[in-house]
């Protein structure tokens, strides 16, 4: 995470709020954390945790829906995103930024077909001719590995299986030529061998184009899978961020702990049942006082994780969000 | 076996599509001759991808779909030879457990009614008899018993589906059937749910039909899985033979595609990466209907349907790959594919 050059994208300090009928609810709570060139940075998080909301609002698209950034910046490659102009941000979007996100349903037109779909991307950012977009749509749609690209090109969203689908949208998001692509629980209602397609298809387009990969999952096993770095969220906010080797080899938050704790995976392997995290996650309506997990954890202390503000501080190579920093390498206590 | 709780032989379940207007009736062969049993308090885990007709099962097996043919007995109730009539009567033996818990609850009923309403249905108890009952229940699913004036809506999704599990759980039936019991859960709370089911069943003596997606809440929950592929159980066995030593390459794929968190794990991990799609079902490759994405498909495949083969170490897998080609004999495939693909 500790970069030399300027990272990419830089998010700094952003706070979120979007409207409820009791006010405004903050959602993204002074989150930072940047993605640098060439890199794979994951966000993790449940439902609720902002993870999807904080990379909305860093292009731009959290106003529409009447969020409000309050706080924070965004450095997208020396440009300041907040408070942008939207004729910049559509400049950026779709061109230097690419997005994928979970159902790629909805996310395609069901009246065009999906080589005019691409190529109308292309010829809007790059200004290219209807010929030369054409051809960079096939050339898109055959970087994911669509057999037969140029038949296919002329083929409507409902003829493509789901994965398919998929892939056809990651062909829409790199046909540009991005420097970052976002990409938002894109394999989340895909199957497991589709979605080790999705992964491996999206890991070969970093390398060969030498982009930077923004990845939000709930799931922890897709992200030992791509990432190099991750940002873990809880509650609206950054609890622990670390390269992934550290994040996974000792993870030091104990919702990170937790987190692995529960997969049937991990439990299977130390052949005990899951250690449940007990409670429920957090909710922006009634965030917990002073650490936003201590209703959940066990290592809670009151006072030190009961009051105040919790700060985020660097810990080894990434940085931790707990005042009691247990010891967690024995694995986590029971509740 | 005579102590099978739950016996389900040769079940074959028929979607009718109607007509386009041009040409026959479409029909779509959902289960393709499905046999396997769960003995009583066991679970038996059911586990495929989308599509491979999984979930048609449980909801065939509870004739909440009728079954174009074949046999389902509950005990020694032939479940498929019951009138529809009578189908309610039986299912005081057999609930199930949906996936969704903010759809499977009526939001206009309180937590009482909603777990009163099977003892209603089904027996004839005074109403302070149900009530301690709803009480019993809701303490062993681990929610106070006070929250039973409460509305589904006041409750958090993990707590919605501990109102489900009660729910099915409060007949006491012989066979509950959970379909993707956790999926709609947040990661933190599958794993509570997870626990509680199994706590749930050791007291019980509950037999469970678990079908999930999730390779890894299957083998937790379930000592015996059966692996579906478009229609078919493809595999058969002991949770740690099939998951550890698989006889069929798509099982072998299916679990080889799981990622483990573990970043160093996954980078040396063989991975077998399936080429294509699933096929369409209304339309089903001959003979092998999986060897269409099986990176080993020979010409045998696509004349004959495998037979279901012996694997060492308990269970069957339908792979031609055990008398044909390799000649494997019923040995699992992992040394051929560590060979092929490594």
């Amino acid at each position: 995470m500790v970069e030399q050059q300027t990272p990419l994208l830089a998010i700094e300090g952003l706070t979120v709020q979007f409207p409820s009928p009791n006010g405004f609810l903050t959602v993204v709570d002074d989150v930072s954390f940047s993605v640098g060139r060439n890199d794979i940075v994951c966000v993790v998080g449940e439902s609720g945790s902002g993870k999807s909301v904080t990379t909305q609002a860093a292009v731009g698209l959290v106003q529409p829906k009447g969020g409000r950034v309050t706080a924070g910046s965004v450095m997208f490659d020396g440009q300041e995103l907040i408070g942008a102009s939207n004729r910049t941000l559509n400049r950026i979007r779709g061109n230097d930024i690419g997005f994928i996100f979970q159902e790629p349903m909805s996310s395609l037109n069901p009246a065009y077909t999906v080589g005019e779909q691409i190529a109308e991307v292309v010829r809007r950012h790059r200004g290219a001719s209807r010929k030369d977009a054409w051809k960079t749509a096939i050339e898109a749609l055959d970087r994911v590995h669509i057999a037969s690209a140029a038949s296919r090109a002329e083929a409507y969203p409902h003829q493509f299986s789901g994965g398919m689908r998929q892939r056809v949208m990651i062909a829409m998001a790199i046909a540009c030529g991005p420097k970052l692509l976002i990409a938002d629980e894109p394999t989340t209602a895909l199957d497991v061998t589709i979605q080790a397609r999705i992964l491996e298809v999206l890991k070969e387009l970093q390398k060969e184009l030498g982009m930077s990969v923004l990845f939000i999952t709930h799931d922890l096993g897709v992200v030992a899978e791509i990432a190099r770095s991750v940002v873990v969220m809880y509650g609206a906010q950054v609890v622990e961020a670390a390269p992934a080797t550290q994040l996974f080899a000792a993870p030091r938050h104990p919702y990170t702990r937790g987190l692995l704790e529960a997969m049937p995976q991990v439990a299977l392997e130390r052949g005990h049942d899951p250690i449940a995290i007990p409670g429920t996650v957090a909710q922006a309506h009634a965030w917990p006082k002073g650490c936003r997990f201590n209703p959940r954890c066990v290592y809670r202390q009151d006072g030190p994780c009961t009051t105040g503000a919790m700060p985020l501080k660097p810990e080894g190579a990434g940085l931790l969000r707990c005042a009691v920093r247990p010891d967690l390498s024995q694995g986590i206590a029971a509740p | 076996m005579t102590d099978a709780c739950l016996k389900v032989t040769d079940l074959h379940v028929m979607y009718d599509l109607g007509s386009s207007g041009f040409g026959p009736r479409k029909r779509l062969h959902a289960v393709n001759g499905a046999s396997f049993e769960i003995r009583a308090g066991e679970t038996l885990g059911l586990v495929g991808e989308s599509g491979s007709g999984k979930s048609t099962i449980g909801l065939s097996i509870m004739r909440l779909i009728e079954p174009h043919s074949g046999k389902v007995t509950l005990g020694n109730t032939d479940v498929t030879g019951v009138s529809r009539k009578d189908v309610r009567a039986l299912r005081r033996r057999m609930q199930m457990v949906f996936q969704d818990p903010y759809s499977s609850l009526n939001p206009s009923m309180t937590v009482a009614q909603l777990l009163e309403e099977p003892l209603i249905v089904h027996r004839d108890l005074p109403k302070a008899e149900r009530s301690a009952m709803v009480g019993q229940m809701l303490e062993s699913v681990g929610l106070h018993a006070g929250y039973a004036v409460r509305y589904p809506h006041e409750f958090s999704g993990g707590q919605r589906q501990r109102i489900a599990i009660a729910r099915a759980m409060i007949l006491h039936p012989e066979l509950v059937v959970l379909d993707e019991p956790v999926s709609a859960l947040d990661v933190s709370t599958q794993s509570q749910i997870l626990n509680l089911l199994k706590e749930v069943q050791a007291k019980s003596g509950t037999a469970f039909l678990l079908v999930a997606h999730d390779l890894a809440v299957v083998r937790l929950m379930s000592p015996n899985v059966a692996v579906m592929y478009l229609g078919e159980i493809v595999e058969t066995g002991p949770s740690g033979r099939v998951y550890d030593a698989p006889g069929h390459p798509y099982t072998a794929a299916l679990i080889s595609a799981v990622p483990f968190p573990d970043p160093e794990r996954q980078q040396s991990a063989t991975r077998i990466i399936l080429k294509g799609d699933l096929p369409s079902p209304m339309n089903p490759p001959s003979g092998c209907r999986f060897r269409t994405r099986c990176p080993f498909a020979m010409e045998i495949c696509a004349k004959e349907a495998p037979p279901a083969v012996a694997i060492e170490g308990g269970g069957t897998a339908s792979c031609h790959l055990h008398a044909h080609g390799p000649k494997l004999g019923g040995k699992t495939l992992m040394p051929f594919i560590e060979e092929r693909l490594g």
